[in-house]
């Protein structure tokens, strides 16, 4: 059956030579209509705001974060304004960058450490949030923002936030931590080797930060997002220093949700929602209790979400009317408890179905907020003074591959 | 083969122990389905039908399943007339090229799924210009299908004679009237069993799928990957997966059937199959229902 | 009026056949243009677009594609010892996998195929063939339930004192054995099928003993077939990357890809070419050993 040798290798690299200069010359021609956006060019963001909004499309393509985009607040949307929703939920915000890159969508739940690579890609559009009436009741600290407001317009319509709180099995971790030693410091952490948990994204790297602000006051750290070289390495170097401690990476609640409750995590970063989600099946875990202001001493990183528009929006009157919708108050209250975060509506407080919801959250303290310091996307051009010695996102994403080694 | 006593005992024993090591994991999800807490642990707190009753009930759950069989009976059916005409050609014909055929065909199932999903999924939205669907999903996985109908069949070709189509061309047949009355009836069981590993093969299929597919649209395994992540539906899933063990006896019982059709067709027959050739075959190519 | 119709139409069939005969480049040719159109233009393509994606880089900020060819990323793969460890500990893990997959594999196949009845050899098969049908995803569910530091596992081994091994490469290397096993058995168990009885009858009632008859003849004779299901254990673990994310903390070559996929697909596109390389060699030696028949 193997009758001709040798000939079948030469025969393939011939063909392959051949796909590849084809190819070429396709890449070389092909660079006008489907191009990832354009680079270069100062400034970002694409398209105009919409002046005036007229009837729905018929249907709207969403981006989303799991949970954000469900049945019991979609049905009712669809059925007052027309528009059928398609949701695709994103798993990470670099896909959620890639899905916008591709132009099918018209919009997206973007965190901030997504928000300003789109703008920056051209990719989403400014909003006119006089078209958004229940934009004036959003909480005023989520307005105006550095991760969704660029060259003064804002990009986006926020959605709701939340806090990355220190979570740990009070039965395995005694005494109870007041600082992010528990996980960060290796002679602390060394204790709970192999149980301790941490997000799987490059954003962890400003817990590092944060921590080192606090403890290494001669690195002068004044932003965890904002890093120099030497403030980088430090605390990049940290993480690489927990690694071996590190029991899961978790990428998805749900995933660290099972790995407390196994037994398998003890300490580590978590979101609200597992935090309650774990103390609704009355698995022992605790965070940092009120007297501390319910985060360990250094405050916290944590994550703001905004609705933005595309740029290629192909639907942007049910993109509006969708932005809108879901800052209702009725449906910021059933997302917010659905997926467990902050709503971003004042209104929405009044909404939900647990009473005791917005407190438990903090949705409306503003002083607890104040030493959250949200994700957002690291740029080299440090936004003081405009200097361009800073970590840009890149040497984050090269960096957290190398932490995890 | 005569083995002696302590021998057989031996290999019982190792026959056990991979069973136990094939049957485990299982026998945990089908006890995880009736778990009444919402978190997946060991051992249950305690006992519920709920999450079959939620499993029916979803409108989602069923959806991806229509979606799946779409995309699987539709990807089958590319898979069977690509795979069947390149089988032709290199069963039946010597000519220049034709290892690298077979290097060809195998190639997409035995690169990772990860790589092929990107390459296609490149291809489509940036050099084609075509938006993800549910049908660049069915691209994707007609490509990496075409090999196990060719494989099946080239088997088959292989083990019958040629001279039987000689013979009905040298009695008048046109090439399609051999086709139709000598070549496909001694392949019918083959391309069968083709065909139900080209469709479990993509009905299970994630990774490509995941890169290929389009806004809105859910296969199960897609279904059952959102639904781990998505809040208080975890449970969900080992019910969803006990309900698609039990209705993989309607596959098992095709192949089953397939198989023995063919041993008790060939003694019968004579002719150059061996009576083993149908279950070897459909086991050969379940060899390569791989991701 | 139909007997003419049908007159007309064999001899339409009959002048093609004629047409056809003279000439096989032709009949091949038409046989082929279908398939090799999807195959090579469609996938060969999309391979060669991801080749020259790997020469492209990404604007740091937006990480929109920048269209310039550079030796950038291939750069980086080799300079950054992180990535070379990785390709090592995949690498490693996937020969891990296909080793211990052959050793499952063998005993149970050569029992389904040369010892058991007929009755418990089609048993085994459909038993080998069930666990195909569970969905992918949920074994690997079922795996971290089983490896959970109060999971199944440490459940059963507490009373002697052990210990499960944590999210380690080694629970990877359990996962993946786990998932690929049937991919393994069912080719060993087809070319055991192929060798006849006789043969090891022959080898038999010329006094060899039973692992002599093992070695020089059964061994031999199905070994190609092993290298065709290590095709599979090696490949699917060379490329996997929800296994390893959902059972360990550690970083493999799929992980990786699907890592950087998404914020700089150039990079990813090197990486692919990785596992690439590493399975088109090894494809490479299995057809000189005679695999690709057992496929």
């Amino acid at each position: 059956m193997r009758g001709q040798k040798g000939s079948p290798a030469r025969t393939a690299w011939f063909v392959v030579a051949g796909l590849v200069a084809f190819m070429l010359v396709l890449a070389g021609c092909g660079g006008g209509g489907s191009t990832t956006g354009t680079t270069g060019g100062e400034g970002g963001g694409g398209g105009e705001e919409l002046q005036k909004l007229g009837k729905g499309e018929g249907e709207v393509n969403l981006i989303s974060w799991a949970g954000y985009v469900e049945p019991e607040w979609v049905k009712p949307f669809e059925a007052k304004s027309g528009c059928k929703v398609n949701d695709k939920v994103a798993g990470t915000s670099d896909e959620m960058v890639k899905l916008m890159e591709t132009g099918q969508y018209d919009g997206v739940s973007a965190s901030g450490n997504a928000t300003a690579r789109l703008w920056a890609a051209h990719e989403v559009a400014p909003v006119n949030v006089a078209l958004i009436p229940n934009y004036k009741t959003v909480f005023p600290d989520l307005k105006g923002q550095v991760y969704n407001t660029f060259e003064g317009k804002p990009y986006g319509i926020p959605h709701g936030r939340g806090a990355n709180l220190l979570m740990w099995n009070k039965n395995d971790v005694k005494p109870p931590p007041s600082s992010w030693e528990v996980t960060l410091d290796p002679k602390v952490a060394a204790k709970y080797s192999g149980h301790i948990s941490q997000y799987d994204d490059p954003m962890s790297i400003a817990e590092g930060a944060l921590y080192l602000m606090n403890h290494e006051p001669k690195l002068g750290i004044e932003d965890p997002y904002e890093l120099n070289e030497e403030q980088f390495d430090a605390a990049v170097e940290l993480m690489k220093e927990q690694k071996p401690n590190v029991g899961e990476y978790w990428s998805s609640a749900e995933q660290q949700i099972e790995g407390f409750a196994n037994g398998s995590n003890q300490v580590g970063t978590t979101w609200q929602y597992q935090y309650f989600a774990l103390k609704g099946e009355n698995e022992p875990v605790e965070a940092s209790p009120a007297s501390q202001g319910f985060l360990p001493k250094e405050g916290a990183t944590g994550w703001s979400d905004t609705w933005m528009i595309s740029s290629h929006a192909k639907h942007p009157n049910c993109m509006y009317m969708w932005m809108n919708y879901i800052i209702s108050p009725k449906a910021n209250a059933q997302v917010a408890e659905y997926f467990g975060e902050a709503p971003a509506q004042e209104k929405a407080c009044e909404e939900t179905e647990n009473p005791n919801f917005c407190s438990e959250y903090h949705a409306e303290e503003p002083a607890f907020w104040k030493r959250v310091y949200y994700w957002r996307t690291p740029l080299a051009e440090c936004s003081e003074g405009g200097e361009t010695d800073c970590m840009d996102y890149n040497d984050w994403v090269r960096a957290w591959t190398e932490i995890k080694g | 083969m005569r083995l002696s006593r302590r021998g057989k005992i031996l290999l019982r024993a190792a026959v056990a122990l991979a069973l136990a090591f094939i049957y485990i994991p299982l026998l945990v999800i089908v006890v995880e389905a009736f778990n009444s807490s919402r978190i997946l642990k060991w051992p249950p707190p305690g006992f519920t039908f709920s999450w079959f009753g939620k499993a029916f009930e979803s409108d989602s759950a069923r959806e991806a399943l229509v979606t799946s069989i779409e995309a699987g009976v539709v990807a089958m059916l590319i898979a069977i007339t690509l795979g069947t005409l390149i089988a032709l050609a290199v069963g039946r014909r010597r000519f220049f090229g034709r290892d690298t055929i077979s290097f060809l065909v195998v190639l997409p199932i035995a690169l990772p799924g990860i790589v092929t999903g990107v390459a296609l999924s490149n291809t489509f939205t940036q050099v084609l210009g075509i938006s993800l669907s549910l049908m660049t999903v069915i691209v994707g996985h007609a490509t990496f299908c075409i090999v196990v109908v060719y494989n099946n069949v080239v088997a088959r070709l292989r083990r019958t004679s040629g001279s039987f189509e000689e013979a009905s061309a040298d009695l008048g047949a046109d090439p399609w009237q051999t086709f139709r009355w000598v070549t496909f009836p001694s392949l019918r069981s083959a391309l069968g069993a083709g065909a139900l590993l080209a469709f479990a093969l993509s009905f299970d299929e994630i990774i490509v799928t995941n890169f290929t597919i389009g806004a809105g649209e859910e296969t199960l395994p897609i279904w059952i990957y959102h639904n781990l992540f998505r809040p208080k539906e975890l449970p969900v899933v080992p019910a969803v997966a006990v309900i698609l063990i039990i209705l993989s006896i309607i596959p098992v019982y095709l192949a089953h059937r397939l198989s023995s059709d063919d041993a008790g067709l060939t003694p019968g027959r004579g002719g150059g199959a061996a009576p083993t050739a149908a279950p070897a075959a459909i086991a050969e190519a379940e060899a390569t229902a791989a991701h | 009026m139909a007997t003419d119709a049908v007159i007309v139409k064999r001899s339409a069939g009959r002048r093609l056949a004629g047409f056809f005969n003279g000439r096989p480049r032709l009949q091949i040719g038409s046989l082929l243009a279908a398939p090799m159109a999807w195959l090579v233009i469609l996938y060969l393509g999309s391979l060669v677009v991801l080749l020259i994606t790997a020469f492209w880089t990404v604007d740091p900020l937006s990480g929109s594609v920048i269209k310039e060819l550079s030796w950038q990323n291939f750069e980086e793969l080799v300079n950054v010892p992180v990535y070379r460890e990785i390709v090592w500990r995949t690498v490693r893990t996937a020969a891990l996998v296909t080793i211990t997959d052959a050793l499952i594999a063998f005993p149970i196949a050569f029992y389904m195929a040369k010892v058991a009845g007929r009755k418990t050899k089609a048993a085994l098969v459909v038993a080998v063939l069930m666990p195909l049908w569970a969905s992918y995803l949920v074994k690997i569910i079922a795996w971290r339930a089983i490896l959970a530091e109060h999971g199944v596992l440490n459940w059963a081994l507490e009373p002697i004192g052990l210990h499960g091994p944590g999210t380690g490469v080694a629970s990877v290397w359990l996962v993946m054995s786990y998932l690929w096993l049937p991919y393994m058995i069912l080719p060993i168990f087809a070319g055991l099928e192929r060798i006849p009885d006789s043969l090891i009858a022959a080898s038999e009632d010329l006094g060899a003993h039973p692992f002599t008859t093992f070695r020089k003849v059964i061994l031999p004779l199905s070994f190609p077939a092993v290298v065709a299901g290590s095709i599979f254990t090696f490949s699917l673990t060379l490329g996997d990357y929800l296994a390893p994310k959902l059972v360990s903390n550690e970083q493999f070559i799929g992980t990786s890809i699907f890592d950087s996929i998404t914020n700089n697909q150039p990079f990813a596109a090197a990486f692919a070419l990785v596992p690439i390389v590493v399975v088109i060699a090894y494809l490479g030696v299995a057809r000189k050993l005679g695999a690709f028949e057992h496929v």
